[in-house]
């Protein structure tokens, strides 16, 4: 295979919107951890310099994953996941303690982030056991499995304490939905999820309310055109209710005080304003902050370097999961727009990409990549803004941070890879 | 169709950012104002405040430096707060009280803590203020009085309340603003505009340099020196004349509407405002509700005219041709209304205009009045003609002056009448409105107003809005408002014989005890009736003495309007002090030194100690000795 029909068989739109977003990243990191002493932009002493010594690393990164055989990934993935677990389990006694959470190993000039070569290596690791010809992915079994895949390595990082990336692998559950398991089980999920919120927020007795009239409502609109699932709707609608009963002692009882709190602030729980907004200054302070900046950047916003609060630091971690803020207030509705547009874009050119495979690896895997850049986009910028509540999870291709942009350069590049190779695949 | 569902999440999640962010940054957008901007501090210069001179370069105001403790609360580190009282010589519960308070003001802004240290103080303190964070020392300039008089026209400075804050956005708090008189009315061109330097700050408040390279700074700009045209001998004169004297007292150049003196009694020393003591000797004067010194009745003190109000009187009849210089009317020691006699004290006889106005004669104006409201078809249409000439010398309104406070007095109208007896000439005529006749019906007027109707009269027909500003940095003002005449309604040739018999009044008249040697004076002397309520009755009290005056006759230099509040007659006090005055005004010193050692010791006090004596009192006591006593000697006056 020659390097010329590589390149023109590369996708070039993801390839671009990949740089663009790249480099925004790190104008951003430059303007949020500036001050005008520095000088160079390649002192490898300031964020902004390593960022750039990580970004060139990326570039070398990505030419020696285009250079590698496509078959090699799929060969391989099995090996790669195994040994990231590995690397997983290496954390508990080697691992390198940084803000509260052992998700480090200590190479000496850099931190690596194990939990982030997990996310490839899941991501591989599911797309390999699904597309394995005897897996049948409506047998309970071999769903036990596939969610096994994920859950392993989800179950290693949680206790680091890192529930952010945790929550990444059981996104990815998405992946295991497009390839058959029956959408009633995320109907489930979706369910459990608001009557979770909805109990929190209107207390059990409205959900069951709202439930019996759901009832009521199905019935009425069903009677002549379906036989009457009476038995399965009333199940599911007993176990609701009971579930919603369960949801207050759980947040009473079972959850801590700043699970609790983080609740509150989200859902606008607290009513008395005073309390609201002490608990606005302590637990959600950053939000707080990144909300203010990120308002005070109006439409155009305060152009570059001229943000006061990104230069006074007021937002915490900005120049990692808050990075978004900076954007927000330097560069204000046009930036921010822009960059989510980017972001829907590369993500429903990669669903084009994956939905285009032949071969059925390439397509899993690719859907891998989606479910981890979007879980990550959706929770991280919708924390930033204030609709999510708080989990630390980096922003893809923004956020500063080596072994981060590294792997997500590696998941998105190999996808491109697989994709420019689809055309040769005969099975 | 799952293909679609996980498009779809997309595109409905990027919908859901950008509204979100649109609501963020469109509709909720408030930009960082640069003061509210936690990122940024503001360090302040403050220009030194300009200073007042009088209208011949004497000084009258200043500076002193002074010092003031500031505190910013969220910069304050836990502190030996034993220690750090005793240094500021404050003591414990009140430095926690102040703190506390700053703090509510806002904990990121600068709070005044202890206010204007003596230099002493600023000198020990300067040194370990570097040991307490949060604390500071910020210099700026006190008032420093050259003068003990003129408290009323230069008003003082104080600091800012949260009221002013919220009016002005320029203001922080602990400074000063001007709050009466001319500091106050001249604020922006006396304080200049404060230096501001804007530092960025991090999160943990450490300076991080200027803030955008200083474009944002502000030049401090110094505040500009003003003359006024008050002259500083004859205030300080005045007011120690009007010494245990209640009153106004206003002079005016006529030849260009300029206050020459502007004098309220009682007052107070306008040093007693300034510093650590300010706050008490201002509940002091303030709550002295009986005396009232931070009343200024030059410009406040709104009462009947009186007999000076007459000469008005005589220019609208002549103006309308109601009579001539040579009309006459008979005086039976007083005057009829229907079947009541009121009297007069003129002496009776025959009166003309010369001898009714230097004889003062009620009767004679009583006449006059009924006259003029003849020569009309109905009497609303004689109200409205005689209002509007009485509103042309500018009474019954604000001046319009550049005076900080001041009253309009009032002039009665058909309007007023009407409403009181109901329509109709069958209602109320010039007899029922007699009053108005002799300046004692329901002409309201402050002294200034006066003055300025006496500048009318000495110009012969048109004023200057009286004002006090004269120069801005060495420069004359130009306020057209303030330098184009504005004309009465009377023609020029109606004013001689009024002239005249105002010359006569200090000649011949009610006056002619007051005379100056070698000054010729046109005057008008008032002995106005006037009442209290005591114990919910009407109570008479002691006349109040009123004077009008200008001088030279035929060059005017000066017009002035003194009035004595239960002084008796006109000529006794009113008459007496403008004559001084006057001659200080023109010759620069005083002859008569019997009469002036007279009214410098003399008080009204005992008068004004009577309504609130809870006893029974007589009113118009003559118990001045020396009224006669002082007579002017003949040889020295020329024009006998």
């Amino acid at each position: 295979m020659s390097g010329k029909s590589l390149l023109k068989r590369l996708d070039w739109l993801t390839v671009f919107i990949y740089l663009a977003l790249v480099s925004i990243g790190w104008v951003n990191i430059y303007s949020s951890t500036f001050t005008s002493e520095d000088v160079s932009l390649f002192d490898f002493g300031t964020l902004y310099g390593k960022q750039l010594f990580f970004i060139g690393t990326s570039v070398v990164g990505i030419v020696v994953l285009l250079a590698l055989d496509a078959s090699f990934y799929e060969r391989f993935s099995s090996l790669l996941y195994i040994v990231s677990l590995v690397l997983l389990l290496g954390l508990f006694p080697f691992g390198k303690t940084i803000a509260g959470a052992t998700s480090w190993y200590d190479l000496g000039f850099f931190n690596f982030q194990p939990s982030e070569l997990a996310k490839v290596g899941a991501a591989l690791g599911l797309a390999k056991y699904l597309s394995d010809i005897q897996t049948d992915i409506k047998r309970r079994k071999d769903q036990l499995y596939a969610f096994l895949v994920l859950f392993i390595p989800a179950v290693l990082i949680i206790p680091q304490p890192d529930p952010g990336s945790a929550l990444v692998f059981f996104a990815m559950v998405f992946v295991i939905f497009r390839e058959g398991l029956p959408l009633y089980y995320l109907g489930f999920a979706v369910l459990a999820g608001l009557v979770f919120i909805a109990t929190l927020k209107f207390g059990t007795i409205w959900v069951t309310i709202f439930l019996a009239l759901a009832i009521i409502l199905f019935f009425l609109l069903k009677r002549k055109s379906f036989r009457l699932p009476v038995l399965p709707v009333v199940t599911i609608t007993v176990i609701a209710i009971l579930f919603s009963l369960s949801v207050n002692f759980v947040f009473k009882n079972v959850f801590e005080q700043r699970h609790r709190d983080r609740f509150s602030l989200w859902l606008r729980l607290e009513k008395d304003p005073e309390k609201l907004e002490s608990i606005r200054k302590s637990i959600g302070y950053n939000t707080y902050q990144s909300e203010k900046a990120i308002e005070s950047g109006g439409l155009f916003g305060k152009g570059f370097l001229e943000g006061t609060r990104t230069k006074g630091d007021f937002v915490p971690e900005q120049e990692t999961d808050y990075i978004f803020s900076t954007i927000g207030e330097e560069w204000g509705f046009v930036g921010t727009s822009t960059v989510v547009l980017l972001f829907t874009i590369l993500l429903l050119r990669l669903v084009y990409l994956a939905e285009r495979q032949k071969n059925p690896f390439s397509r899993m895997y690719g859907y891998g990549v989606i479910s981890i850049l979007f879980v990550h986009y959706f929770i991280n910028i919708g924390m930033v803004i204030g609709i999510l509540p708080t989990i630390g999870i980096p922003l893809p291709f923004f956020s500063y941070g080596g072994s981060g942009l590294l792997f997500f350069t590696i998941l998105l590049f190999i996808m491109l890879r697989l994709d420019s190779n689809r055309l040769k695949e005969g099975y | 169709m799952k293909k679609f569902l996980l498009s779809s999440i997309i595109i409905i999640i990027g919908i859901t950012f950008i509204g979100r962010l649109s609501y963020l940054q469109i509709f909720s957008f408030s930009p960082d104002q640069v003061l509210e901007d936690p990122a940024i501090k503001a360090i302040y210069d403050y220009p030194e405040r300009g200073y007042i001179y009088d209208r011949n370069g004497k000084l009258l105001v200043g500076n002193d430096p002074a010092y003031d403790v500031m505190v910013i609360p969220r910069e304050v580190k836990s502190l030996d707060t034993l220690e750090f009282c005793s240094l500021l010589d404050i003591d414990i519960e009140r430095f926690r009280k102040r703190l506390r308070r700053a703090r509510v003001y806002s904990p990121r802004l600068p709070s005044v803590l202890v206010h204007q240290l003596s230099k002493q103080d600023y000198a020990r303190l300067q040194e370990k203020m570097r040991r307490y964070p949060g604390f500071y020392i910020q210099k700026r300039s006190l008032r420093y009085y050259d003068t003990n008089a003129s408290a009323n026209v230069l008003g003082y400075i104080s600091e800012v309340n949260e009221r002013d804050l919220r009016k002005n956005p320029y203001y922080v708090q602990g400074e000063l603003t001007g709050r009466t008189g001319v500091e106050k009315v001249y604020e922006d061109t006396l304080r200049g505009r404060k230096g501001i330097q804007y530092i960025q700050k991090d999160r943990f408040n450490r300076d991080i340099g200027r803030y955008k390279d200083g474009v944002l700074d502000v030049e401090p700009e110094q505040g500009k020196e003003i003359h006024i045209t008050i002259d500083k001998e004859l205030q300080e004169y005045g007011e120690r004349l009007m010494h245990g004297k209640w009153g106004g007292i206003v002079a005016i150049e006529p030849s260009s509407g300029e206050i020459l003196t502007m004098i309220s009694g009682p007052t107070y020393k306008p040093s007693l405002l300034v510093g650590r003591k300010r706050s008490a000797n201002y509940s002091k004067l303030h709550y002295d509700s009986i005396s009232k010194p931070t009343f200024d009745r030059s410009i406040s003190f709104e009462k009947s005219p009186g007999s000076p109000f007459k000469a008005i009187n005589a220019l609208i009849a002549l103006q309308e041709g109601a009579i001539t210089p040579s009309t006459s009317f008979t005086c039976y020691h007083g005057f009829y209304i229907g079947r009541n006699k009121k009297g007069c004290h003129c002496g009776g006889g025959t009166r003309r205009l010369n001898d009714g106005i230097h004889e003062s004669c009620n009767a004679y104006f009583v006449g006059v009045y009924k006259k003029l409201f003849e020569q009309f078809e109905s009497n609303a249409r004689a109200m409205d003609v005689w209002e509007q000439h009485v509103r042309s010398f500018g009474l019954g309104s604000y001046l319009g002056s550049d005076l900080h406070t001041g009253r309009p007095g009032s002039v009665p109208s058909t309007q007023l009448y009407d409403k009181w007896y109901g329509k109709g000439d069958a209602r109320w005529s010039a007899v029922t409105t007699y009053s108005n006749a002799i300046g004692q019906g329901e002409v309201n007027v402050t002294p200034i107003q006066l003055a300025n109707m006496t500048a009318a009269i000495a110009n012969r027909g048109f004023y200057y809005t009286p004002h006090i500003l004269k120069k801005v940095e060495g420069k004359d003002i130009s306020d057209p408002n303030f330098t184009k005449p504005k004309y009465t309604t009377i023609d020029k040739r109606h004013f001689e014989p009024v002239v005249q018999g105002m010359a006569d009044v200090y000649r011949k008249g009610t006056a002619k005890y007051i005379q100056i040697p070698d000054i010729e004076i046109a005057g008008k002397t008032g002995t106005v009736e006037n009442f209290t309520v005591i114990d919910s009755v009407r109570t008479q009290l002691t006349d109040n003495s009123v004077f009008v005056a200008f001088a030279p006759v035929d060059n005017p230099k000066i017009a002035i309007a003194v009035y004595i509040q239960n002084g008796y007659y006109g000529a006794r006090y009113a008459g007496h002090i403008a004559s001084l005055l006057i001659e200080k005004y023109l010759k620069g010193e005083i002859t008569r030194k019997d009469l002036e050692k007279t009214m410098l010791s003399t008080t009204l006090e005992s008068e004004y100690a009577k309504p609130y004596s809870g006893k029974p009192f007589k009113i118009n006591e003559y118990n001045w000795r020396s009224n006669h006593a002082i007579k002017p000697k003949k040889d020295t006056i020329p024009s006998r």
